[in-house]
């Protein structure tokens, strides 16, 4: 492979990368902006972050998207795991359909998702707010679950279970002891992937959340609808933090469980 | 629905057989969840989209296909086809983006490989909205690129990018452009290079290789990247919505508004109904072209 090697794919793969970096660059550097335009720089200032932090509406919005993310993918980890675990033990003719409908909620747009929801729940009589928003988040939560979870089953040796079964070990016992260790690295990554997911939902989230709960997805895209201020700039490096954070600790624990 | 394995009554007490039907339980909470909140509200849109709407709030269970009808109304079907062009567009430009982006990338060391996919990762879980929030600082009159611009002589008035097409076609590209480069490059990894050298060895110039062989092999992340960048660029409203003021409405953005001030839901429903259909049609035709059932690098 070393022929006609040039520097071409590597400028190309530089141009692209600071394509996408390049909007993330100017919100961070005009969180310190000390002006209120967004064109020139006026020096360094954390104004924006002072204001930012005094307004409460933006924390709690912040704490229902975490209590949100937090509770569904729970919930989704709990639910996809069992169904991914049962999926490869058993056969059944319905198999192939319930893995196909149980992945539709990634597969169909969003904006679909959203809209049958609030048509559902509103059926239901459901009162829009913590309890939608935790259902509607679950939903799309699952399937990243079950599909991480099922690409670790299938590399799985079956001898490990039978082995223990053999052994004496009850079917509970040995999920519990065996499977359940085995498939964890792929439960934490697919519970990161969609924890983050959840975190950056709007498009669902604004059909269900009702009219007095925010998330901070939510929330950001309303101000942001109003024009901008300099505290979105804020805003947005703050969770930009908050990303990199959890970003590295999943580095970190796909090390922990370093096979894959 | 409800196909339990059957319990043969052998009552052999074969063991295997006891311990299968234990398994089986663990799908018990995905079932009911996605009976109840996946099928449920999808077969209720699907009701909905065939009933009447009452003048003010509700609906009447009155069979009609009126709202059917309603979406070949020229003002509809315009915005139809308007999102059907941007979403042609911005896949168009996010292939031709992403596609080099992909084959060179499974080209790069192993080293590299690692270090570029994680600045590819990195933005990807920074909040979307953050992402394009960073665009309105650049694109909007008084913006970092007007302001550049102004100051190096090129134009003497600012001007006006934001709000337009062409700034919602960069929102979709910026947004989807991962989606299709994590696809092509897992196609690509896996692709045995030495079978492109095989080609040339045969006679085949670089082009007729890349056409013959690479292009072949990497066509299933190609579609799938296409297909994950097609769908959601219809429905992303919330794109249009920001970088495109209310100048660009897309099939996403006329549902939101069928829904919340419009509310008329059977005819969002409609409206759902056919997208949802279009979707389905678009995996099928790629599960016939590759033979595959998952999509590529989608996870």
């Amino acid at each position: 492979m070393k022929r006609n090697r040039t520097k071409l794919p590597g400028i190309y793969l530089g141009l692209v990368l600071a394509f996408i970096y390049l909007p993330i660059v100017f919100v961070v550097v005009f969180s310190f902006n000390g002006s209120r335009s967004t064109a020139v720089w006026k020096g360094f200032s954390l104004e924006w972050y002072q204001a930012l932090f005094q307004d409460t509406s933006i924390w709690e919005a912040l704490g229902n998207s975490l209590l949100l993310g937090v509770i569904s993918c729970l919930a989704a980890a709990v639910i996809g795991t069992l169904g991914a675990v049962g999926l490869m033990k058993v056969e059944f003719r319905s198999k192939g359909v319930t893995e196909y409908i149980s992945t539709l909620p990634i597969m169909i747009p969003e904006i679909i998702l959203g809209m049958v929801f609030m048509a559902f729940f509103s059926v239901l009589s459901l009162p829009f707010g913590m309890v939608t928003l935790v259902i509607a988040h679950t939903a799309f939560c699952i399937p990243y679950i079950l599909m991480m979870v099922k690409a670790r089953m299938a590399g799985m040796d079956p001898a490990l279970e039978e082995a223990a079964m053999d052994l004496g070990a009850t079917p509970v016992r040995t999920f519990f002891d065996v499977t359940l260790p085995l498939v964890m690295p792929a439960v934490m990554s697919g519970a990161m992937l969609a924890f983050a997911m959840s975190l950056d939902d709007v498009v669902i989230s604004i059909f269900v959340n009702g009219p007095r709960l925010n998330t901070l997805p939510v929330k950001v895209y309303t101000q942001m609808k109003f024009g901008v201020t300099p505290e979105i700039n804020a805003l947005c490096t703050v969770m930009l933090a908050v990303t990199l954070v959890i970003w590295g600790l999943k580095k970190l624990m796909d090390k922990g469980g370093n096979m894959r | 629905m409800e196909q339990r394995p059957e319990c043969t009554g052998g009552s052999g007490g074969q063991e295997m057989r006891k311990k299968k039907d234990l398994w089986s339980f663990t799908v018990v909470p995905l079932y009911v969840f996605t009976i109840v909140f996946v099928v449920g509200p999808l077969l209720y849109m699907i009701a909905l989209s065939f009933a009447t709407n009452r003048e003010g709030y509700g609906v009447d269970w009155i069979f009609t296909l009126e709202n059917y009808k309603r979406i070949l109304d020229p003002v509809y079907l315009d915005t139809f086809l308007q999102s059907l062009k941007l979403a042609f567009t911005s896949t168009l430009s996010i292939m031709l983006l992403g596609y080099p982006f992909g084959y060179f990338m499974a080209k790069l060391s192993s080293r590299w490989k690692s270090r570029v996919m994680m600045f590819l990762m990195l933005p990807f879980w920074i909040n979307s909205l953050i992402r394009l929030y960073g665009w309105i600082v650049i694109l909007q009159t008084k913006g970092v690129l007007n302001g550049s611009l102004m100051r190096l002589g090129i134009i003497d008035e600012p001007l006006k990018m934001l709000y337009s097409y062409p700034s919602v076609l960069l929102g979709m590209i910026y947004t989807l452009l991962p989606f299709m480069i994590l696809s092509v490059y897992s196609s690509a990894e896996k692709l045995d290079w030495s079978l492109v050298e095989a080609a040339r060895d045969l006679g085949a110039d670089a082009v007729q290789a890349f056409c013959s062989v690479t292009l072949k092999m990497t066509l299933p992340g190609l579609l799938s990247g296409m297909i994950l960048t097609f769908i959601p660029s219809m429905g992303l409203f919330f794109i249009a919505d920001i970088l495109g003021g209310n100048k660009i409405v897309l099939v996403g953005s006329l549902i939101q508004d069928q829904m919340t001030r419009g509310s008329d839901w059977p005819f969002a429903a409609a409206l759902a109904v056919v997208l949802t259909l279009l979707t389905t049609l678009i995996i099928y035709l790629y599960r016939r072209i590759t033979h595959t059932s998952e999509l590529e690098g989608l996870y």
